[in-house]
């Protein structure tokens, strides 16, 4: 029963917070406005407001994590804190999971339940017959009930490149951990370095892809709910590599800058938790979105 | 709790001289604007809760107005959808939850003997967003064209194909409401978890406690679902792709399908707070323990779990296949069985304890047999043949305004009644109280009992008109609903005095027969408590 109980940190009032609703107030009204702007060309301010709002938001997150790495380096921090650091990242990354699992269930209801039945199974031939006659229900959907037609993209070539690449990243990530922790900084700076290398390239193929799609296959966000699956999936999973790397970057910067220790970097361990979470996105996207 | 606890502090001695800011409390608006401290931000959610119920309340009485006579009297179709969407969503969002959330804030450090949440900044990021992202929704009201008038559930196409252009400000507030929830319960779930004070085992946790980490689960597992929901609304309706539309080969049916995934558990993040509370109060004005602690939480943790298995339950008219009508069928009605376990245990506890009823317990009790009617006609609504007869009827109205209404917002007026001292320092005013509560219980009754009759003989729900035989009932349904609005102004008059700080100083304990760390400590509740955690016995 007698355990050593450290003090917690409580920050003092902090500025960012409030710094950080108005960001994402500006990004949600100008995000709001510049999507009904762009899309129904009308001019208006909502452009204006959401790079406003980011740039609020980016101003935010300079402040906040200088505050906390700050806090960090002159000793604030307790074990006890850096536990609710790592559960809260924890939990965070479940969020994450759960934002994909909803595109993943609309993936898996399209193939197996909405696509088979306006093709006529379950009790549905009258459906078919009717309203969507001659439709075939093929997966993955070339050919919409509406009669849009797209090509299907192959798993080989680009995507098969790019699983590899996001594999090895998470093996040099591991390592450029395993450097840190046995305070091997020179395998640490390359490693992380390497990483974020493989990072940039999966980015610089992924839009190879997009455009390959665009150009040769027909494949668009337009294009029944094969494309629409495809592009939100790989979408969503593209912007989290981009803050992955952009999160890889911001620690090899630290990194060099002789930050972390062997038993204090949670910073680094978050963005690493973060980086194999994508990696694991990736492999349920090539499988489910591409090869089955 | 199993055992009364005891508080003791390891070094007293050296507590005294390390408190320069211990008695320091910011001034101004910077205080509200800059807070880390939980107390503040609970203050904060609960004001805003408060401020939210009133809005969503001024709709709720728009609409009562409108189906005062039948025929169209006062409002416009269309405005008359944008009211029913817009009271659900605030009454949801930014009323009920936010109310939760303010008394975790509030209680959780204290009952647990936490200095505060663990990640007290982003504590203070997670309660200013929702301001601005009601701004956001309300001000959709009065762009061109209107704002949300799809039902708080906006389901494609009416969300989609026949939205107006606001549905994109709709959606990033949605967007950001998320978010703030998100970080609220990874705050709270990160509290329980990390910070619990030497001693305070899982099962000596307070219910409340208890209820809030398994409301916090829900919450972060079922809030990103939301957000791809309206992603897909948002790509529909603005960008061309074709989730919900059969051309595209999508389906209207699995938007209902990724709402209600999201939609079944956020019912529950919306009622087991609310168990969490009744469990606190009945003990404590029937000075017993709590009958069935264990069973109470493996109830709670039941519930929760199959929250997630029940979502088509919503959704029996839409021509599922039978197997799945047959399944999410049982599976609700399996429900009930930790839900009775629960109200076994209120009434259970109460059994031969010596009861007293002071305003807190007749909330309490009134929590007991209103929820129980509305977990009833619930059970009834499982039944999927009975349901297509009440599918979009008042009856299912009747049924989530008696868990909502008298469930979860009297739970929530039973909590502050309860605390409010503990917060203050000061008794709030009895004569108040009581006038609140009564004129509250015989209004909500004539408000929504009424609705299970004319929702039984076929009065739809979301129409502004209705035909001549249900007239008489919603008269006074509406007689009913304008005094229940007008008895929070009782409430809100209460609210001002207490926060006044005028009344009756109070006890630490302030009820005979409380129990917990959060009445052993001096009333009013220090700024900064357990700076060093108390020993739990």
């Amino acid at each position: 029963m007698q355990q050593e109980y450290q003090k917690y940190y409580v920050p003092a009032q902090s500025p960012w917070p409030i710094v950080g609703a108005v960001a994402l107030f500006l990004i949600a009204v100008g995000a709001g406005n510049f999507v009904i702007e762009s899309t129904q060309d009308k001019s208006g301010y909502g452009g204006y407001l959401l790079t406003a709002g980011i740039l609020t938001l980016l101003v935010m997150l300079f402040g906040w994590f200088k505050n906390q790495i700050d806090e960090s380096m002159s000793g604030l921090y307790s074990d006890q804190l850096g536990r609710s650091y790592r559960q809260g990242m924890s939990w965070f990354i479940f969020s994450e999971v759960m934002f994909f699992a909803a595109f993943f269930g609309a993936l898996f209801y399209a193939r197996f339940i909405a696509v088979p039945w306006l093709g006529g199974a379950s009790n549905n031939a009258m459906t078919n017959e009717v309203l969507w006659p001659g439709f075939e229900a093929l997966w993955p959907l070339v050919s919409t009930p509406g009669g849009t037609t797209t090509q299907e993209m192959s798993a080989g070539g680009l995507p098969t490149i790019n699983t590899i690449i996001l594999l090895i990243s998470s093996v040099t990530l591991h390592f450029a951990h395993v450097g840190l922790e046995q305070n091997k900084r020179k395998q640490l700076t390359l490693m992380l370095g390497a990483t974020i290398l493989l990072g940039a390239v999966f980015l610089y193929l992924q839009v190879q892809e997009y455009v390959h799609a665009y150009q040769d296959l027909g494949l668009t966000l337009q294009s029944g709910i094969y494309g629409n699956t495809f592009f939100m999936l790989t979408g969503f999973h593209g912007m989290h590599v981009t803050l992955g790397t952009i999160i890889l970057i911001v620690l090899f910067l630290r990194v060099l800058k002789g930050h972390f220790t062997p038993d204090s970097h949670f910073a680094f361990q978050a963005g690493s938790w973060y980086w194999h979470f994508v990696d694991v996105v990736w492999v349920m996207l090539y499988l489910f979105v591409y090869v089955l | 709790m199993s055992k009364a606890t005891e508080v003791m502090h390891p070094d007293e001695a050296a507590h005294g001289h390390d408190d320069h800011h211990d008695h320091h409390i910011p001034k101004g608006i910077t205080r509200w604007l800059f807070t880390t401290n939980h107390k503040d931000i609970g203050t904060l959610y609960l004001w805003f809760a408060f401020i939210m119920f009133l809005i969503g309340g001024a709709m709720a009485m728009v609409i009562r107005a409108e189906l005062f006579q039948p025929g169209l009297q006062i409002v416009e179709p269309n405005f008359f959808n944008q009211m029913t969407t817009v009271h659900g969503l605030i009454m949801v969002f930014g009323a009920v939850m936010p109310a939760f959330t303010g008394l975790a804030n509030w209680l959780v450090p204290m009952m647990i003997g936490a200095p505060d949440m663990a990640l007290p900044r982003m504590n203070n990021w997670s309660f200013w967003i929702l301001p601005f992202a009601f701004l956001i929704l309300l001000s959709s009201l009065f762009v061109e064209g209107g704002g949300p008038a799809f039902g708080w559930t906006f389901y494609a196409p009416l969300s989609t194909t026949y939205s107006s252009d606001s549905t994109a400000l709709f959606v990033f507030s949605v967007h950001i409401m998320g978010i703030s929830s998100i970080m609220g319960a990874i705050n709270v779930i990160v509290t329980i978890f990390n910070m619990r004070a030497p001693g305070m085992t899982w099962m000596k946790m307070p219910l409340f406690v208890w209820t809030w980490l398994i409301t916090a689960f829900l919450l972060i597992a079922v809030m990103p679902v939301l957000a791809g929901a309206v992603t897909m609304v948002l790509t529909d309706k603005f960008f061309g792709t074709s989730f919900f539309d059969a051309a595209g080969g999508g389906d209207p049916v699995m938007f209902q399908h990724i709402f209600w995934f999201f939609g079944h558990p956020e019912v529950y993040i919306m009622i087991l707070p609310a168990f969490g509370i009744i469990s606190q109060i009945i003990p404590t004005f029937s000075r017993k323990r709590l009958f069935g602690y264990a069973s109470m939480v493996y109830a709670t943790a039941s519930i929760a779990l199959l929250s997630f298995i029940v979502w088509a339950h919503h959704m029996f008219t839409t021509g599922m296949p039978l197997f799945a009508e047959m399944f999410f069928m049982f599976a609700t009605m399996l429900i009930s069985v930790p839900t009775g376990v629960k109200v076994f245990n209120w009434v259970a506890t109460m059994w031969r304890g010596s009861l007293s009823f002071e305003i807190p317990m007749l909330f309490a009790i009134a929590f007991i047999v209103l929820f129980t009617i509305g977990g009833l006609s619930g059970l009834m609504l499982a039944i999927t043949p009975v349901d297509f007869q009440y599918h979009d009827t008042y009856f299912v109205v009747a049924h989530f305004h008696y868990v909502l209404v008298t469930g979860a917002i009297f739970s929530i007026m039973a909590a502050v009644y309860y605390w409010l001292p503990k917060w203050t320092g000061k008794m709030f005013d009895i004569t108040l109280a009581k006038w609140h509560f009564w004129c509250s219980l015989i209004s909500v009754n004539v408000l929504f009992f009424p609705m299970h009759f004319v929702g039984l003989a076929g009065m739809p729900r979301r129409i502004p008109d209705y035909s001549l035989q249900f007239a008489d009932f919603n008269k006074w349904i509406s007689i009913g609903g304008f005094a229940f609005g007008l008895s929070q102004l009782i409430f809100l008059a209460l609210l001002i005095k207490a926060c006044k700080k005028q009344g009756e100083p109070v006890s630490d304990q302030v009820w005979e027969g409380a129990e917990g760390l959060e009445w052993e400590i001096p009333s009013p509740a220090p700024y900064h408590t357990f700076e060093t955690p108390p020993v739990v016995k």
